[in-house]
């Protein structure tokens, strides 16, 4: 009898648990997505009916934070797990896992795709060995975002291609603690992508780079002690408390509620800080480039695309590059631009938007593109490098690498060690990882 | 005199409790708030607590982008099928180590707690590829077999705790008494246990429910659970605060009212035998 009980039950939970597929679908074929949860890409989901009304092909989305959306995907591409049929991916993991031959190459794109409408910048980043391996969807650079109306209080005038010196200048001029005004807001926050990413692009801006032609790290030159001063000393005196834990999301809403003078960041942002809806200071908003050290011919802007790739373990690859040349192609930001407005198209992706005389209205739209073009992923640093790629290395250890370094620069930010000892902790961290990698 | 100090005590007691109660809650609290504002008003500083417009818009939002019942269904299917389960194959094994046990049953505990301490991402790899072999990714089964024996431990400590407390002369009684094995177990044990076994359930439940490293990594469209809805609402480059509180809250409300309806049991439960 109790053997019988427990037979039973089991039973019961293995037949609920597997399930019958009450939520599938009667489409023949089934496209599954994965991707961030960007507006961009939000607004992509809600025009999936169309694609599919056109091809007969049914999209699942699968929605994932940034960092959890990497690991799987990672875990899924490298065991051949077959669970996508699409990726989002960007540009770091691109070139790297078209080198593994992991991505289907896009070679089947069809004319009126017109592949070579895509920016070159964009095109190159998502190549390895001249082979695109996945299309962007929107591309973005990073740029000075500030408020007008107090520069124009602090009797200053942005140049369109400032130093570091001059916002040094303008911070001074702009902060003001009394009314809860930052000078200046920059990310701080640990991780590769988040602090790590600005204080890399700063580094290259003050003649800095990560390694050597022959990887050795490159944390003990004067290049990267001259950046890191500069930046901890303009954020302790202009930036908010805290400034360590401050990534996108949170200087965006530092900026929207007017309570800094000037933010540095993905050129994306843009769009935010000027929807009135959502920010006190929309009409108020200038843009510059970023910025470089006085002398230095490279600036702080960095280059990045959110794209669509094929993973080799999908059974679908056909119906998948249907889907992204529908999603990626002129048709869709035309479809976008006659529901939503010019302004909220996917940016930074194709020559012809640029060229578009409707899309040159929109006020931020020449600063992404002047943003995007003034990025070369090829020669990131003043001194030659081994590696492609402006906010990052493309090797598979750099994201490790990265975020380790980046702690180190927080607690240096947060005052728990100087600026020397992060930078000898970086130098050995980074020189130890490259060894046991094979690179020294 | 004696009489006025209890008193003073216990009303110190119950505003000590109501504060830590209070502080343990508002997370949540403001969590249910912030769904209920606007973007805008989610990023306000000073933030705002009660006076501001309240709407239904992310609530309607998130309704609309995402499948809501699919999720809720496969976490209600993926928490109570692994509960379940693991509580059928943790009495026997907590009897046997609590009436009958051998000079290992100590270190059989001991050991059993020890697969805990193994991080979950350290064999992620190995279950990956085990479950496309045998062709069970992104199902449910799958994971109500893999978060049953994440918690069996637990499950089997809880239990052990409790079988602990009833004396074994009752067991030997019922077999004088010419009770088998089953007998012993279904009639005689368990219902002496309900209290320890309710809570065990209730507790696995809730922790089967928040599990949210293998229901991200193995699940992706047909099993995927009220964890996969949260985190398709998390952004990197944007401000969805309230849209995410809105996706946190419709989460945890079942769950909150699960615990809110059995909190005595629970109370009872966690308790039980700790008085004697």
């Amino acid at each position: 009898m109790f053997s019988k009980t427990v037979l039973r039950a089991t039973s019961a939970i293995a037949i609920c648990a597997a399930g019958t597929t009450a939520f599938a679908d009667s489409h023949a074929t089934t496209i599954t997505i994965a991707t961030v949860n960007n507006g961009d890409m939000i607004r992509m989901q809600g025009y999936t009916d169309q694609f599919t009304e056109e091809t007969g092909i049914a999209v699942e989305w699968v929605t994932l934070e940034e960092n959890v959306l990497r690991q799987r995907v990672t875990t899924d591409i490298t065991t051949n797990g077959g669970q996508f049929d699409i990726m989002t991916i960007g540009m770091y993991e691109t070139p790297i896992w078209g080198a593994n031959g992991w991505l289907v190459p896009l070679d089947g794109l069809s004319a009126e795709y017109n592949v070579d409408d895509l920016l070159p910048a964009m095109r190159d980043g998502l190549s390895h060995d001249g082979t695109l391996y996945a299309a962007p969807f929107y591309g973005e650079s990073s740029m000075i975002m500030y408020r007008t109306d107090l520069m124009e209080a602090a009797g200053l005038e942005m140049p369109t291609d400032p130093t570091w010196q001059f916002i040094r200048e303008a911070a001074a001029a702009m902060d003001d603690p009394e009314n809860d005004i930052n000078g200046i807001c920059l990310r701080g926050k640990p991780g590769w992508g988040e602090g790590g990413a600005f204080i890399t692009v700063t580094g290259n801006s003050f003649g800095a780079r990560w390694f050597d032609e022959e990887w050795n790290a490159q944390f003990d030159q004067p290049e990267w002690a001259d950046a890191l001063n500069f930046y901890v000393n303009l954020m302790n005196d202009y930036g908010p408390d805290g400034y360590e834990n401050n990534g996108f999301n949170e200087n965006l809403s530092l900026f929207q509620q007017g309570l800094c003078g000037m933010w540095i960041d993905a050129t994306v942002a843009a769009s935010f800080v000027t929807n009135p809806n959502d920010s006190e200071v929309a009409d108020s908003v200038g843009f510059a480039l970023a910025p470089n050290s006085e002398g230095v011919d490279r600036r702080s802007n960095w280059l990045w695309a959110w794209a669509l790739a094929i993973p080799a373990g999908t059974q679908q690859a056909d119906a998948a590059l249907q889907f992204i040349e529908w999603a990626t192609g002129t048709g869709y930001i035309e479809l976008v631009a006659e529901n939503e407005g010019w302004a909220n198209v996917p940016p930074g992706a194709r020559t012809s938007l640029y060229e578009n005389p409707n899309y040159q209205e929109v006020p931020f739209a020449q600063m992404t593109l002047d943003s995007i073009l003034a990025a070369d992923p090829n020669n990131p640093t003043v001194d030659p490098v081994p590696y492609v790629g402006i906010q990052f290395a493309a090797i598979p250890e750099f994201a490790g690498i990265a975020t380790e370094v980046s702690q180190e620069f927080a607690s240096a930010y947060a005052g728990q060690q100087s600026v020397e000892e992060a930078l000898a902790n970086a130098q050995a961290i980074t020189n130890e990882a490259m060894e046991a990698a094979g690179y020294r | 005199m004696a009489r006025a100090v209890t008193t003073q005590r216990k009303a110190l007691n119950t505003t000590l409790a109501w504060i830590i109660g209070l502080l343990i809650f508002f997370p949540i609290l403001w969590t249910i708030l912030t769904s209920f504002k606007t973007e805008a008003e989610a990023i306000a500083n000073p933030p705002v607590f009660l006076f501001f417009d309240w709407t239904l818009e992310n609530y309607a939002v998130v309704q609309e982008r995402s499948n809501y019942m699919r999720f809720l269904w496969n976490s209600v299917i993926i928490a109570g099928g692994s509960t379940i389960l693991g509580v059928l194959i943790a009495v026997p094994a907590a009897w046997s180590m609590a009436f009958v046990p051998s000079r290992r049953t100590k270190d059989i505990l001991l050991w059993m707690l020890s697969t805990k301490m193994l991080p979950a991402v350290g064999v992620l790899y190995p279950i990956y590829l085990l479950c496309i072999q045998l062709g069970v990714l992104d199902n449910r089964l799958a994971l109500v077999v893999i978060l049953m024996l994440i918690n069996l431990p637990i499950i089997v400590w809880m239990l052990y705790t409790y079988f602990r407390e009833i004396p074994g002369e009752i067991l030997e009684a019922a077999r004088m008494d010419g009770a088998g094995l089953k007998e012993e177990i279904l009639y005689v044990l368990t219902p002496m246990a309900i209290p320890g076994i309710a809570s065990t359930l209730l507790l696995n439940f809730i922790l089967a429910w928040n599990e949210a490293f293998w229901t991200l990594n193995l699940t992706s469209v047909d099993a995927a659970p009220l964890t996969a809805f949260i985190a398709s609402y998390s952004s990197p480059e944007g401000l969805f605060f309230a849209k995410l509180s809105a996706a946190s809250t419709m989460a945890i409300a079942p769950i909150l009212i699960l615990g809110w309806f059995s909190q005595k049991q629970l109370v009872r439960g966690l308790t039980f035998g700790a008085v004697k």
